[in-house]
């Protein structure tokens, strides 16, 4: 695994001078994804989303490797395209170089809009990495609930008031149905843990085929929190078993960080305006719920890693 | 900053090479500036880790102050710093006071 020095030796391939809000989640997930992979050639992809429209605003880019962005809906079928054109083209001897493939997608071009084509993708089993920065709505279009955004979350399409105490949904679990297609490699990762995020995209590059690393975005917009802390509800995140750092390789689970102190759900979410409606007394019962489902979804996966 | 005329845009409105964002400034966002103390600093690089901007100089492994020119001024080197015995290495100050 790469030190932080031998990182910054690399060189950035994610610029400054993108539009990102300051404190930006995604941006950070960007440039450290090709930070970890600056040991090989990449041409990287983009889903519609708030990271491609921040980042290729005409007549800039960010992207200082060759990208490509066609739709909202089929990141992962571009990128494959390329993929495949790229091996037909070794095959010929027309490329000699060897060449790594990232496609990049938000959750609503993730879990909802491209699933079907992230599904094709990684069942015909490209040699390539798709990452989903997972900021658990549609921010870029105004904060509309996504089938990542969790239990109780104010969105503008599930808006908390006196109808209704936010979506009233739990969210999807992407991770596992990625795992599900037993693909070579499948993690789950957040902004906040460096090393854990850079060694794993290193190791899905390194490893080959078809893999999958979904990574909680804290974002500071649509979560509603201080700019600085963007790390910092990441790492919440784990440490209250919300989003447990896994990998799944060869099918075989492993957990990478188990909480000392399981904190209580309660201290991640309260510091979030997207939650603050769950402070009041009236909304406990949801509140329960929601450590419910996190105790449930955390024993099930600590005994999927146990074998 | 002056917009390009068509004259002046490639063919087909290509962009003909990577990172040109670095021409575009974000530095005029920012209501809070980060300041380096040096003396405070152990080059772990978090803040260039975690810097959604590419705002930190980093040279020969060693932490190497801020490109203000794109830095927004979020905070989030400040706050991942760990400093040296409690203090900060990086600290935000008012642009305007």
């Amino acid at each position: 695994m790469a030190t932080l020095k031998e990182l910054a030796a690399r060189g950035d391939k994610f610029t400054g001078g993108h539009r990102a809000c300051a404190g930006c989640g995604a941006t950070i997930a960007a440039r450290q994804a090709l930070l970890a992979a600056g040991k090989h050639k990449v041409v990287a992809g983009c889903a519609t989303g708030c990271l491609e429209v921040v980042s290729t605003i005409f007549p800039y880019t960010a992207w200082n490797v060759p990208f490509i962005h066609s739709a909202f809906e089929n990141a992962a079928a571009t990128v494959s395209g390329v993929e495949a054109a790229y091996q037909s083209l070794k095959r010929q001897g027309r490329i000699t170089e060897n060449i790594k493939f990232i496609a990049f997608g938000g959750d609503g071009g993730t879990y909802d809009i491209g699933i079907q084509s992230l599904s094709g993708a990684m069942e015909r089993g490209h040699d390539m990495l798709y990452i989903c920065y997972n900021n658990q709505a549609y921010m870029n279009t105004g904060i509309q609930r996504s089938s990542a955004t969790p239990r109780g979350c104010n969105t503008t399409t599930s808006p908390a008031g006196r109808k209704i105490p936010g979506k009233a949904q739990f969210r999807k679990d992407l991770t596992e149905i990625m795992a599900a297609h037993n693909i070579p490699y499948v993690a789950q990762c957040v902004i906040g843990n460096w090393s854990d995020f850079t060694r794993k995209v290193e190791k899905a590059l390194d490893k080959g085929g078809a893999a999958f690393i979904n990574i909680l975005q804290p974002c500071r917009l649509g979560w509603g929190y201080k700019p600085e802390l963007t790390a910092e509800l990441g790492r919440l995140a784990v440490e209250t078993c919300f989003w447990p750092l896994y990998e799944v390789e060869d099918g075989v689970y492993k957990l990478n960080a188990t909480p000392k102190d399981k904190k209580p759900i309660t201290d991640w979410l309260f510091q979030q305006e997207r939650f603050r409606h769950l402070k009041q007394p009236a909304n406990g019962a949801i509140v329960d719920e929601i450590q419910r489902e996190v105790d449930q979804r955390w024993e099930r996966l600590v005994r999927k890693c146990d074998g | 900053m002056s917009l390009k005329k068509y004259q002046d845009l490639a063919l087909g409105g290509n962009i003909e090479r990577g990172g040109t964002a670095v021409d575009f400034k974000t530095g005029d966002w920012r209501s809070l500036k980060p300041v380096y103390k040096p003396e405070n600093c152990i080059h772990c690089l978090f803040c260039w880790a975690y810097c959604p901007d590419s705002a930190v100089h980093v040279a020969d492994g060693k932490m190497a102050g801020f490109d203000l020119d794109h830095c927004k001024g979020c905070g989030i080197c400040a706050h991942e710093c760990p400093g040296k015995k409690g203090a900060k290495a990086i600290v935000m100050e008012p642009e305007v006071k």
